[in-house]
């Protein structure tokens, strides 16, 4: 019961953090009055926070042992392919994730 | 009203095909930490964000506090304060509509809501009803919002019947984040915001113990960038 109560709080907590980055534009730009410190700050930290982020996720593989982090290299490398190829964000995670799979789940020492 | 259905449907045709199968995977590996199938659903309807819904699985998992979630999911979603910028003319839908549309507001219904706005004032200038159009961007919302609502279920029910290897499935979060630092490369053309936070991420790990990472980092890295803007500003640094 009390794991309920904590993943209801969990939804509305997330769902009220990502309602409030979606309304943000429309509340603090709507008029003039464009800070051009938050005006700096809207336009990079979003991508300084994504590399963050990506360094974050594969931050737990063991980089330097045995064929660590040969797997990741290899599906990182084909989102970037696919993605500059088609330039489909769902198609190139897809893919990624898909050959990511295969080569964890050593579909490819089969042949 | 028909006709707006039938042509919102055409328009969000790549989103369903991209949507469901994220969809189910974020409901596979929901289903996979032993949560009941409608709690994916839940999320799908009260929180739809595809990165936040991933983040939150290891979240859950590691029993995270509500103001670990709430910065975590704010820095997640921060990339959305700019994007909404060019929509804040363009949005026509009013009152409750209004609400769902930008509660709803991924990603993809802001390139799809762009996209369509752009293309109708240049095909059909006379014709545009500011009404019709508000109307048919709640519709393009609502579909897409089903679509993930859909995947997110199907995956979960699918995950609590039958089991499934998921092994590798959670690279959806950086494969994610690779798209996005792209996307962001392609939209700001500028290397220093990806310098200061390579710098931040690798000193933090080397210095402090990597559970600690994230907001050690972003901390780091607000603080850098702040310097820049001080630096650009005063014209040290151009």
């Amino acid at each position: 019961m009390g794991n309920t109560l904590y993943i209801i709080l969990f939804i509305l907590t997330m769902g009220l953090a990502t309602l409030a980055t979606r309304a943000a534009p429309f509340i603090l730009f709507s008029k003039q009055g464009e800070h051009p410190l938050l005006v700096f700050l809207g336009r990079y930290l979003p991508p300084a926070i994504m590399l963050l982020l990506l360094i974050y996720c594969v931050k737990d593989v063991n980089w330097f042992v045995d064929k660590g982090g040969v797997n990741e290299i290899i599906a990182l490398s084909v989102v970037v392919v696919a993605h500059l190829l088609f330039r489909n964000a769902l198609v190139s995670i897809l893919l990624g994730t898909g050959l990511y799979m295969a080569l964890k789940q050593g579909v490819f020492s089969l042949f | 009203m028909t006709t707006s259905i039938n042509s919102a449907l055409k328009i969000t045709l790549p989103v369903l095909f991209g949507y469901i199968p994220m969809g189910m995977a974020f409901g596979l590996l929901l289903a996979d930490q032993g949560y009941a199938w409608y709690w994916a659903t839940l999320m799908g309807v009260f929180i739809f964000a595809g990165a936040a819904q991933f983040m939150a699985v290891g979240l859950l998992a590691a029993h995270a506090g509500m103001f670990e979630v709430a910065m975590t999911t704010l820095l997640l979603n921060s990339r959305h304060i700019f994007y909404g910028l060019s929509l804040i003319h363009n949005l026509k839908a009013k009152g409750w509509r209004r609400f769902y549309v930008i509660f709803g507001l991924t990603d993809e219904t802001y390139s799809l809501l762009t996209a369509h706005h752009a293309s109708r004032s240049f095909t059909n200038p006379t014709n545009q009803n500011d009404n019709d159009e508000g109307q048919f961007q709640f519709i393009i919302t609502a579909l897409n919002q089903s679509y993930w609502v859909i995947g997110c279920t199907v995956g979960a029910l699918l995950g609590s019947i039958i089991t499934f290897d998921t092994t590798g499935l959670d690279f959806t979060l950086p494969a994610l984040f690779m798209v996005l630092v792209i996307e962001q490369y392609k939209a700001t053309k500028k290397v220093f915001p990806f310098a200061i936070a390579l710098v931040c991420a690798v000193s933090t790990l080397v210095l402090f113990d990597s559970s600690s990472m994230l907001l050690i980092s972003i901390t780091l890295t607000l603080a850098l960038l702040l310097g820049t803007q001080q630096l650009q500003t005063k014209g040290i640094m151009k």
